[in-house]
């Protein structure tokens, strides 16, 4: 049987509709914006002023904390200016803007695309390559994955385990890296391995990728024929179950581990690093080459010409649109990443980010939103809560600001994946009012934890 | 069956006296000693239990008041002077004096100064909308118009004006307890002074970004151009962070501040003439020419006695 987490969970169309597109490299536009803050945590601080020569792959944002991390620059030209300019939801960010100049790459930087499959000894070289190299996890969350690789010294991690479920209708990112670069994302994945020190790795992929799961064992084989350091990799196939990829949820799937309330993977020793952080890991150590570009996904049934783009960090999605053919008429609504946990674009001129992983077009029929009935109290949306969690109740809670109760029943769990909202018959916007509250006791839990320090 | 009838009501009538006798003695041993003068305070609070004090309600705030050595600490918003007086004369304290505050809704991004450049059609709520993006104007710092305040208002002194899109504050209804400032997610809303005869001079933007962007978002924006805070004789006005605050202790309702204003950002509202014209043009044509100066200072002087007075 195949594996699937134990709770919860809604099966939602896949739409993956641009699964045949091949990754297609585009053109560098005239200007890129690169914002300080696309990471978990402290944003970074613009180390380039106006007038700056920039190349690519130079640092231009240094991290400023533990839990942040380099910028780099996307591209080569002059610096234009530094200073506020709107992120995709309209929200005033630090962006430094270079007008581009033809590529001239950074020292040291491989550019050639020779397979580099040697996993160098010293784990601390390979995570100060990550550091400085300004990687962060793409599954979403954008957390510094050097941070991620060095848990506290009390607690050991035994697994790593690779996300590749891409569960969310539409995107197809990560399976077009992982038919196209398969070595290169178990390189990656060896290197953490070596790193975090574990045995055993599993690429979790589902089961609607059989091409990627094919590709990803031959790599698999090919390289643990040559050598040693890519033992104990294997793939699992998981059944389709959405959100198979959430952290938490792909730990149970793989392991039967649960990780408890507010705690963290590596309680239960599981590290979980999304597919194209593994690829991400492999051209920062083997390559030395900066995190400044990424695949996105540019789809939508309403959007006639489906891509798979290689874009570098910093360029306007107005930009991207443009280049496929413009905005579709039919389109109601952009979003940034899935369906289901995307956020709605409310400025097509932002800029993409590290972490951007689509911009999807959805028509009017596709988006609107239902009038909000009466609660049936019908249970559907704790039967598809994979956190366990009771949404009608909480939103109850919420509306009426009891935080204590809240807090008791666990809002602070909720990963926002958005299951209660979509199996509500009674289209209550459950997502919408728990994901605030939750902010809210997350404070209070903080505010309260902080003084004992 | 009259002897059950009669025995049933005999029975019920010493047990309920046993009963009586023992709560009164429970009641006696267990007595909770309560400083009867919170039970006074109470008496003369306005009962809202709206929690502007500070105070979880209007008994919580007379408890506080009774412990408390002065009451320097302890305002009433809703009651203002009058309850604060009552609540010295039963403790026996002397209250000091506050000036009556009022909720001023600080955006002027009506519909028609600030286009929508997207469509929100999430929940109601400016809390929700907060924490999804800008919202649906140009404007990040703007009111978002869902209403969050109104809905925290238990005097009903704040509608949305349909037109506007706006929040809108009945002056008669407001007592400044502050809850709409708690619940506007975007802290648009301020308590100022009242003002002599209400009348008073804000600043009605909280837009920080830069000049040319505000005002792309905003026609009525603050641009924090300065003009203002030049102008102000009394230093009230300062620019920070690209926008423009009046600090009402120190303004003295002159208005020359809402005559220079470019975007006419700064409101003065409850006057009953406009605002005096910037003395600006008067010295440039007196210079250039004799006659046409003549007739403008005639204009400017009708305005000016009535600003005159008000400075006195």
């Amino acid at each position: 049987m195949k594996k699937t987490f134990s709770i919860g969970g809604v099966h939602p169309d896949d739409n993956k509709i641009s699964a045949g597109c091949a990754i297609e490299v585009l053109p560098v536009p005239k200007t890129v914006y690169i914002s300080m803050a696309q990471h978990l945590g402290g944003p970074a601080k613009a180390i380039v002023a106006a007038g700056d020569k920039v190349k690519t792959g130079q640092v231009i944002g240094e991290p400023t904390g533990f839990i942040s991390a380099y910028v780099h620059s996307s591209v080569t030209g002059t610096v234009k200016s530094v200073g506020l300019r709107k992120d995709l939801a309209g929200i005033p960010v630090v962006h430094v803007e270079i007008e581009v100049a033809p590529d001239e790459w950074a020292e040291g930087i491989d550019t050639t695309d020779t397979l580099v499959t040697e996993i160098p000894q010293d784990p601390k070289f390979i995570v100060d390559r990550i550091k400085s190299n300004g990687v962060v996890g793409l599954g979403g969350a954008t957390f510094p994955t050097n941070v991620k690789l060095c848990p506290p010294p009390d607690k050991k991690a035994d697994i790593l385990i690779l996300n590749g479920a891409e569960c969310e209708p539409y995107l197809t990112s990560d399976y077009r890296i992982m038919i196209e670069k398969p070595q290169q994302i178990i390189v990656g994945a060896a290197l953490m391995k070596r790193v975090l020190g574990v045995d055993h790795v599993v690429v979790g992929i589902e089961e609607n990728k059989p091409e990627a799961i094919a590709k990803m064992k031959e790599a698999i084989a090919s390289l643990s024929a040559a050598s040693s350091d890519y033992d104990g990799i294997e793939v699992v196939t998981l059944k389709k179950k959405y959100p198979q990829g959430g952290e938490k949820q792909l730990i149970d799937a793989i392991t039967h581990r649960q990780v408890k309330s507010m705690g963290l993977p590596i309680d239960v020793g599981a590290v979980v690093q999304n597919v194209a952080t593994s690829l991400a890991v492999y051209d920062a150590v083997q390559k030395n080459k900066p995190l400044i570009d990424n695949t996105i996904t540019v789809t939508g049934e309403c959007f006639p010409k489906q891509s798979n783009l290689l874009v570098r960090v910093g360029t306007p999605l107005s930009y991207i649109i443009d280049y496929l053919g413009g905005v579709p008429e039919t389109a109601a609504k952009a979003i940034s990443g899935g369906p289901m946990m995307g956020k709605a674009i409310a400025n097509l001129d932002a800029a993409t980010l590290k972490g951007t992983s689509s911009v999807l077009f959805l028509t009017e029929a596709q988006t609107r939103r239902n009038p909000e009935t009466n609660c049936i109290r019908c249970g559907k949306c704790a039967e598809a809560c994979p956190m366990g969690l009771e949404p009608f109740l909480l939103n109850k809670l919420a509306r009426n600001g009891m935080m204590d109760e809240l807090e008791q029943n666990a809002v602070q769990d909720c990963i926002e994946c958005g299951c209660c909202l979509y199996s509500c018959p009674a289209n209550i916007p459950l997502l919408d009012i728990i994901r605030v509250a939750k902010g809210d006791v997350i404070r209070i839990i903080r505010s309260r934890t902080a003084p004992k320090k | 069956m009259t002897t059950t009838i009669i025995w049933t009501i005999v029975a019920i009538t010493v047990l309920g006296v046993l009963l009586a006798v023992v709560l009164y003695l429970v009641a006696n041993k267990f007595k909770v000693e309560e400083d009867p003068r919170i039970d006074e305070v109470e008496k003369v609070m306005p009962g809202a239990n709206c929690g502007g004090c500070g105070f979880a309600g209007c008994r919580a705030f007379a408890q506080s008041c009774v412990e408390a050595a002065n009451l320097d600490n302890n305002y009433c918003p809703v009651g203002g002077n009058e309850v604060m007086k009552k609540v010295a004369a039963v403790l026996g304290l002397e209250a000091k004096e506050k000036a009556p505050m009022v909720a001023v809704v600080r955006c002027n991004g009506t519909c028609a100064n600030r286009p929508t450049v997207n469509e929100y059609d999430g929940i109601k709520s400016c809390k929700v909308k907060a924490a999804l993006y800008s919202g649906d104007t140009g404007c990040f710092y703007g009111c978002l118009g869902c209403g969050d305040c109104v809905a925290a208002c238990q005097f009903g002194a704040i509608s949305m004006d349909p037109e506007t899109g706006l929040p809108v504050v009945d002056e008669e209804k407001c007592t400044a307890c502050g809850a709409c400032v708690k619940a506007c997610p975007k802290k648009i809303i301020e308590l100022r002074n009242k003002g002599p005869k209400n009348r008073r001079v804000f600043v009605s933007c909280v837009n920080m970004e830069k000049g040319a962007a505000a005002r792309k978002a905003c026609s009525a924006a603050c641009i924090g151009c300065g003009k203002c805070a030049k102008e102000c004789p009394f230093g009230a006005i300062t620019v920070e962070h690209n926008v423009a605050y009046i600090d009402f202790n120190k303004c003295k309702l002159c208005r020359k501040c809402v005559a220079v204003c470019p975007t006419g950002a700064i409101h003065d509202v409850n006057f009953p003439t406009p605002a005096p014209k910037p003395e600006k043009p008067a010295p440039k044509p007196a210079a250039e020419a004799v006659k046409p100066a003549a007739p403008k200072p005639e204009p400017a002087p009708a305005a000016s006695p009535a600003t005159d007075k008000k400075e006195e």
